[in-house]
């Protein structure tokens, strides 16, 4: 069910500034790949265009293609909504909808887009959901509770539990853990180890010990200067990145000597 | 500002708590003496409490600048004299609003009877009669303009926050601020010139007034509900789009719901702007004496108009006339401080939990 | 599974008509209110038409309809003017207590006593002016008049009833009072916490502190917040249609019964009985009264607009 992701020279741009360039990998399905890289080096930016998310920014464009088995997003007969219902997405700071309860950010994926659904199979969903993001046996017993209310890390599992409710092919994560505590950061990674058997997974992460523990694959985004776009300098498997890297550049980052 | 750079001692004399206890009540009694003074000897018609009340807070004032002045040095000094001028300010400001509130309860209260809201002023020369017809009244455009005012106002304001950008939000951001301007009376003539062009001269009928209303209810509404939709933090939509939903299901489902207590609360702020409107409604809407349901012909009677006319054209039992205005204008008051609180009580209790 | 999702993500959704029926509908509102005040503006000049082109010997007695207007000019922008001197330092003090002396806990509750203020309708502040106003101060005004009665401002004779501009001026003050003192109280909020502190880290008073961090931040919002209730001032028509008893002159005596009135009030006053000419030429004097305060409110915003253009370069 899960899906080969195949980027081919694709520029990022916000207006006429060139946030992006000319990067090319390809993803295999039911895999973690990590993107690591300086800030500002464009990695979040790259992530948003694989579910188009980058074009709720005013003046962003993307050139060239992104394939989800053999079909480009850009082409002009795609929808990028339905995009997105296939390639979910769950983002930095945990984002409950703070009118809806527990269930009810569940089943939000379904429920805005109007679809009807018995309440039997919405309870259904929910569990699955919620036990597919690890947080079912923590918040059973509260499901009609707003979201606001759960820690942060509960918070952010409860949007992994959104985001794989509308049953998506791939899950993009743009430094998931990056607002929470160690402990839920470690939850969240156990998570994301388990979610791979289901889901080819991205995720964007300034921590390379998470990237080194999570990821099979890794992708180093650097720049050359501000102003200046972002580039893929290196796209390997994670052991490789890590112990043996072919370009300097990496190596500099990994060693912790600029970044 | 060169006191700044003089070095100074870290604790230096000042004017003890006591102290200042003793100003105040000395400059209470000064003022309090005068001002009994006054009126024993018959130059002051009464004894003036608020005069007396406002000349021992100028005494207190100034007394306790002179004394700090002496005891604590110059800075000092025209630091309590800047708290005291401040805080004189504030309470010489409170004093209208409860004169105000106080006289409509004093004057109002003999007429807020049963009658006064079950019956018209059909009929009436002196004493009795209601002003159930202008309550009707002012209820019925009221509404009308809401119903105008609310789905443009939104919408405007939705268009501005969601999908405006470039120069016609722009021209709408100004024009929206140019309509806040628009003095009341002149919301008046336009309605009229606009229904004296369309169905003849002379035109008075409760639509129009609502029309009026609604030219002076609308960019407090786009204004309100644009503050609150900038409030809902990005992250909820870009959440909501990364689910595959469409953007105006999210603005419905999303945005609004989360903003909606704001929202309420800036509608039912503008409803309490407009329902004391006067000088509109007395130029396209007219007064009557009787009771008239029908917003779409013939004058209708309206609460501020009301109080208006009751006060500018008493009949041979004047009292009658004034007591039925003020009872009128507290009637008013007590609609609008009710709009108010209910405002209040709706932003509290819809606001989103957790809401950063 | 891979040619059933392929297929789905070409379907036109259900969610692509509603989107373009909800983003028309709000373009159509937002063009509606231009064409709204286009509208205003068209109707108040088609029916003031008239009144401009008549032969003066019909306007008003032959009056002539310049003659007419411009002391009416006069009374509105003379009375809002008076309003404002009044109105200012005490909105500037009460702001300042707000935001900077009360104890925080009263801090809010003190605003909304104040925003209070202005959700009184405005015939209810000239019940209160003609009938609490007016004779309490009728007094004072005798005083004025016997004691400073040299300064052309007080010169007499009194008013008996206290129904003058002045009078008026102090309704006027009261209400347009909440709308500059919650302006600046916004402003007066927004001033860097980094000045206010490095001001007191160098051994300032409260009091030198505001001098030198608070008042010169806010100065752009006081004049924007006293522009705003200046155009407030200049619109009311209620207060001072009840409490003047007016006549057409130029006068710049403060108490006497001799008043020059505004155009709001001239119009509120004599529409219900107008015809003919007599009301082009009075919507006609609308149409001034709503160009001098889109004057002032245009420069209100400028001034606003120029702070922010400041604040974001920062």
């Amino acid at each position: 069910m899960s899906k080969r992701i195949e980027v081919k020279d694709l520029n990022v741009y916000y207006g006429k500034f060139k946030a992006v360039e000319d990067v090319s990998l390809t993803i295999e399905p039911r895999t973690v790949t990590a993107f690591i890289g300086p800030s500002g080096c464009g990695k979040s930016t790259f992530l948003r265009t694989l579910n188009r998310m980058h074009e709720v920014i005013p003046g962003a464009r993307v050139e060239g293609e992104v394939m989800i088995d053999g079909k480009n997003l850009y082409d002009a007969d795609v929808d990028p909504v339905l995009v997105r219902r296939q390639v979910g997405m769950v983002f930095q700071r945990p984002n409950p909808f703070p009118t809806m309860s527990i269930a009810d950010n569940v089943l939000a994926g379904v429920k805005l887009n109007n679809n009807k659904m018995s309440k039997s199979d919405a309870e259904h969903l929910v569990e699955k959901s919620l036990k597919g993001a690890n947080l079912w046996k923590e918040v059973k017993d509260r499901l009609n509770l707003p979201g606001s209310g759960l820690s942060g890390g509960q918070q952010q599992r409860l949007c992994i539990a959104r985001a794989i409710a509308v049953s998506p092919e791939v899950i993009l994560m743009d430094e998931p853990c990056s607002a929470l505590d160690p402990i839920s950061t470690l939850a969240i990674e156990d998570l994301i180890d388990e979610l791979k058997a289901k889901y080819t997974i991205v995720i964007v992460t300034h921590n390379m010990q998470q990237a080194s523990r999570v990821s099979d694959k890794t992708a180093f985004f650097n720049i050359a200067g501000t102003g200046e776009p972002g580039k893929l300098i290196e796209f390997d498997d994670t052991t490789t990145i890590f112990e043996n890297p072919h370009v300097q550049a990496t190596e500099d980052y990994i060693s912790g000597r600029f970044g | 500002m060169t006191a700044l750079v003089v070095p100074a001692p870290t604790s230096a004399r000042h004017l003890s708590k006591a102290v200042m206890w003793i100003t105040a009540g000395v400059s209470a009694l000064v003022a309090f003496g005068i001002f009994a003074v006054l009126s024993a000897a018959g130059i002051s018609e009464g004894f003036n409490i608020v005069a007396a009340v406002f000349v021992s807070a100028i005494l207190f004032v100034l007394l306790s600048y002179v004394l700090s002045r002496i005891v604590e040095g110059r800075r000092k000094a025209s630091d309590r004299l800047a708290t005291g001028l401040v805080t004189t300010a504030f309470i010489v400001a409170l004093l209208p609003l409860v004169s105000l509130v106080s006289t409509a309860f004093v004057n109002g209260l003999p007429r807020l009877d049963p009658l006064f809201f079950s019956s018209s002023m059909r009929n009436v020369v002196g004493q009795g009669g209601g002003g159930l017809h202008a309550i009707i009244g002012t209820l019925e455009i009221t509404l009308a303009a809401t119903v105008i005012s609310v789905p443009i106002g939104i919408m405007t304001a939705i268009y501005l926050v969601e999908y405006g950008t470039g120069r016609l939000a722009r021209a709408i951001t100004f024009f929206v601020d140019v309509m806040t301007g628009i003095p009341s009376i002149v919301a008046g003539l336009f309605a009229f010139a606009l229904f004296a062009i369309v169905l003849g001269p002379g035109i008075r009928f409760g639509i129009g007034g609502a029309v009026a209303l609604s030219i002076l209810m609308i960019p407090v509404v786009v204004r309100s509900t644009e503050e609150m939709l900038k409030l809902v933090p990005n992250e909820l939509r870009e959440a909501s789009y990364a689910l595959g939903v469409p953007k105006w299901l999210t603005i419905v489902k999303i945005v609004i719901p989360t903003a909606i207590g704001g929202i309420i609360t800036g509608v039912m702020l503008s409803i309490s702007r407009i329902i004391g409107e006067t000088a509109p409604l007395l130029i396209i809407v007219g007064m009557s004496t009787s009771m008239n349901y029908n917003l779409f012909s013939d004058r209708m009677a309206t609460l501020p108009v009301f109080v208006y006319t009751q006060y500018a054209s008493q009949g041979s039992d004047a009292q009658a006339y004034i007591d039925r205005a003020w009872t009128g204008a507290l009637v008013l008051i007590f609609i609008v401080m009710a709009l108010n609180l209910i405002a209040r009580l709706v932003s509290k209790l819809l606001a989103p939990k957790g809401l950063r | 599974m891979a040619i059933e999702v392929q297929e789905s993500t070409q379907a036109k959704a259900p969610g692509r008509m509603g989107d373009k029926v909800f983003s028309t509908s709000s373009l159509v509102a937002g063009s509606l209110i231009l064409a709204v005040l286009a509208a205003v503006a068209i109707f108040l000049v088609a029916q003031s038409l008239p009144a401009f082109l008549a032969d003066p010997a019909d306007v008003n007695d032959g009056q002539g309809f310049w003659t007419y207007v411009i002391p009416l000019v006069f009374g509105t922008i003379w009375a809002a003017a008076l309003a404002l001197v009044i109105a200012l330092p005490f909105a500037i003090g009460i702001a300042l207590f707000i935001s900077h002396f009360a104890p925080r806990k009263l801090a809010q509750g003190l605003g909304y006593v104040i925003d209070l203020l202005a959700a009184v309708p405005s015939v209810v502040f000239g019940l209160w002016g003609i009938t609490v106003l007016a004779p309490a101060v009728q007094p004072f005004y005798s005083w004025l008049v016997d004691n400073l009665g040299w300064i052309p401002l007080f010169a007499g004779p009194v008013s008996g009833t206290g129904r003058s501009i002045l009078t008026v001026a102090v309704v006027l003050a009261v209400m347009i009072l909440p709308i500059i003192t919650a302006l600046s109280r916004e402003i007066f909020l927004q001033t860097p916490r980094l000045h206010e502190e490095a001001a007191l880290a160098l051994g300032a008073t409260r009091w030198e502190m505001i001098k030198v961090a608070v008042l010169p931040f806010g100065r752009p919002g006081i004049i924007s917040a006293t522009m705003l209730g200046l155009g407030r001032a200049l619109g009311e028509t209620m207060a001072v249609a009840m409490v003047l008893s007016p006549s057409v002159i130029i006068s710049f005596a403060l108490i006497q019964s001799q008043n020059p009135t505004t155009i709001a009030a001239n119009i509120a006053l004599n529409f219900p009985e107008a015809h003919d000419l007599g009301v082009n030429v009075l919507i006609a004097t609308g149409l001034i009264l709503f160009l001098i305060t889109l004057l002032v409110n245009s420069l209100a915003r400028m001034v606003i607009n120029r702070r922010k253009a400041f604040s974001g370069a920062n």
